[in-house]
């Protein structure tokens, strides 16, 4: 499956979106978030990260571009929105954090242009008056068995 | 002891020496940011970020501005986290490198200890304890400082720091990012009793903040008043409701803490202490509650080198010091400071 489209009424719902994918990525996942500013980008992350066994806050990485997660496999959160060039991507020292198995949610991306790795999916986050349209997109092989597996999961 | 201090964390070059005996010999600041507002405020690049660059001529300018030579200098202190890695190894091995030269011992200082630490620079000083709010781009933190190295964090932000929601809320209205001080501007012109905004995390107990709803809350009353005929006086109306939830929250905290922990003495640093409606809350603080507050001058709230030079001072005295070896800390708490 390529494509899967969810309707989100609420942040719990998108925690629970965030939960549900997190539950699905044991082996590593590259996860790459777009959407405006205020659609729920970082509240999917928290409920994602948070799902993978983190016990404290999940912080905007706005300010820092990055937020580093010791779990298993790693959680790397990342929000481009402060770059102004995709090449200053350099100086994160990106390769740094590709080791296999990783866990990616990247905010932003079109920031980060080239200079990033194809994802296994990508969420596209819309508004939908107070609700969200969240489409997502397959980009990989794994990318396509998890969107197979969550559109057959029982709903929540 | 007069030391050279290194701040090298994100966008700014900061450079000073500060003496024991004497206080701040000299200081060198190169921002990015200042040099892009110049422009209309761009996005301040970090390839731009070229410390390397600065760094150098930055010493250079301090060690004549205070009539000074490298044999003058006791030690090197250099900012050794948290940052973007690749800002502070640039601080760190230069600093590591010239106080090997000049035979003086180096040492790492935590970035947020400069923080806390360099209103005791100000006239009057704080004594210890004091609680202090550091609110910025990048930070929202209510902190007990008992002492040198004595730290606890009280609450924090659990999702966007206070400066950050002003500066994308202010995107959401279409002002330029970074726009916090633009909001600010706009908010003056907006009527007050208009809009009321939550207060996060108010009405649970604890000590923590949260920004992020705020923002989404600013969106929503926008979008739900799109056939306004006045869009001006509208976005002047969010912004005033913004500010207020804002402000109103920060002062909330910082009284529950002064409340929780008895101290009488507030502390308020970093970018956002500089905005009107949160210095004017203070105010009616201090006199409510018969507390004192103090502020560091504004160039003192943002990145500098002082307060690495300054803290990194403190601690060399007490005959701290780094061996040959050097390393940086990206991500380091306050509390696993020593």
């Amino acid at each position: 499956m390529k494509t899967l489209h969810r309707h989100i009424e609420d942040s719990e719902q998108m925690l629970a979106l965030g939960q549900q994918l997190a539950q699905r990525a044991n082996q590593g996942l590259l996860i790459y978030l777009y959407g405006d500013l205020g659609t729920g980008k970082t509240t999917f992350s928290r409920g994602f990260i948070q799902a993978r066994g983190h016990q404290g806050k999940v912080k905007s990485p706005t300010y820092t571009l990055v937020e580093q997660y010791e779990l298993s496999p790693a959680v790397y959160h990342f929000d481009l929105y402060r770059l102004a060039d995709p090449e200053e991507l350099d100086y994160l020292g990106l390769a740094d954090y590709l080791t296999p198995p990783v866990i990616w949610l990247v905010e932003w991306p079109e920031q980060g242009g080239d200079f990033l790795p194809q994802p296994d999916l990508s969420l596209h986050i819309s508004h939908q008056g107070t609700a969200r349209d969240v489409r997502l997109q397959a980009q990989s092989d794994k990318g396509q068995k998890l969107l197979t597996e969550l559109a057959n999961a029982p709903s929540t | 002891m007069n030391v050279l201090g290194i701040e090298t964390s994100c966008d700014e070059t900061g450079i000073a020496l500060y003496d024991n005996d004497k206080g701040v010999l000299a200081e060198a600041l190169y921002s990015q940011i200042a040099t892009h507002a110049e422009y209309g405020g761009v996005v301040p690049e970090l390839a731009s970020r070229d410390h390397i660059r600065k760094l150098s001529p930055l010493i250079t300018q301090v060690l004549k501005d205070s009539g000074c030579t490298p044999v003058d200098i006791d030690g090197v202190a250099y900012t050794q986290g948290p940052g973007l890695v690749g800002a502070l190894l640039t601080g760190a091995a230069l600093a590591r490198s010239l106080a090997w030269s000049w035979d003086v011992p180096a040492l790492g200082v935590h970035h947020m200890e400069g923080h806390l630490l360099v209103p005791m620079l100000e006239d009057p000083a704080p004594e210890f304890p004091f609680i202090s709010l550091l609110v910025s781009g990048g930070h929202t933190q209510l902190i007990q400082v008992d002492g040198l190295g004595k730290y606890q964090i009280l609450g924090e932000s659990v999702d966007d720091a206070a400066g950050e929601a002003f500066d994308k809320t202010a995107k959401l209205l279409g002002l330029d990012y970074p726009g916090g001080p633009a909001l600010s501007a706009l908010a003056r012109q907006g009527n007050p009793e208009r809009f009321t905004f939550p207060r996060p995390m108010t009405k649970r107990p604890g000590l923590d903040f949260s920004f992020s709803g705020l923002k989404t809350f600013a969106l929503t009353t926008w979008q739900q008043h799109q056939d306004d005929n006045d869009r001006e006086q509208l976005k002047a109306d969010i912004a005033k409701a913004f500010e207020i939830a804002v402000v109103e929250t920060l002062l909330f905290k910082c009284k529950r803490a002064l409340k929780q922990t008895g101290l009488k003495r507030l502390v308020i640093a970093g970018g956002v202490s500089a905005n009107q409606g949160l210095r004017d809350g203070l105010t009616r603080l201090q006199n409510e509650l018969g507390i004192e507050v103090f502020s560091p001058r504004p160039a003192r709230c943002t990145d500098n080198g002082i307060m690495i030079a300054y803290a990194g001072c403190l601690r060399l005295q007490r005959g701290e010091s780094n061996d040959l070896n050097f390393q940086v800390r990206p991500r380091w708490s306050l509390e696993n400071i020593n």
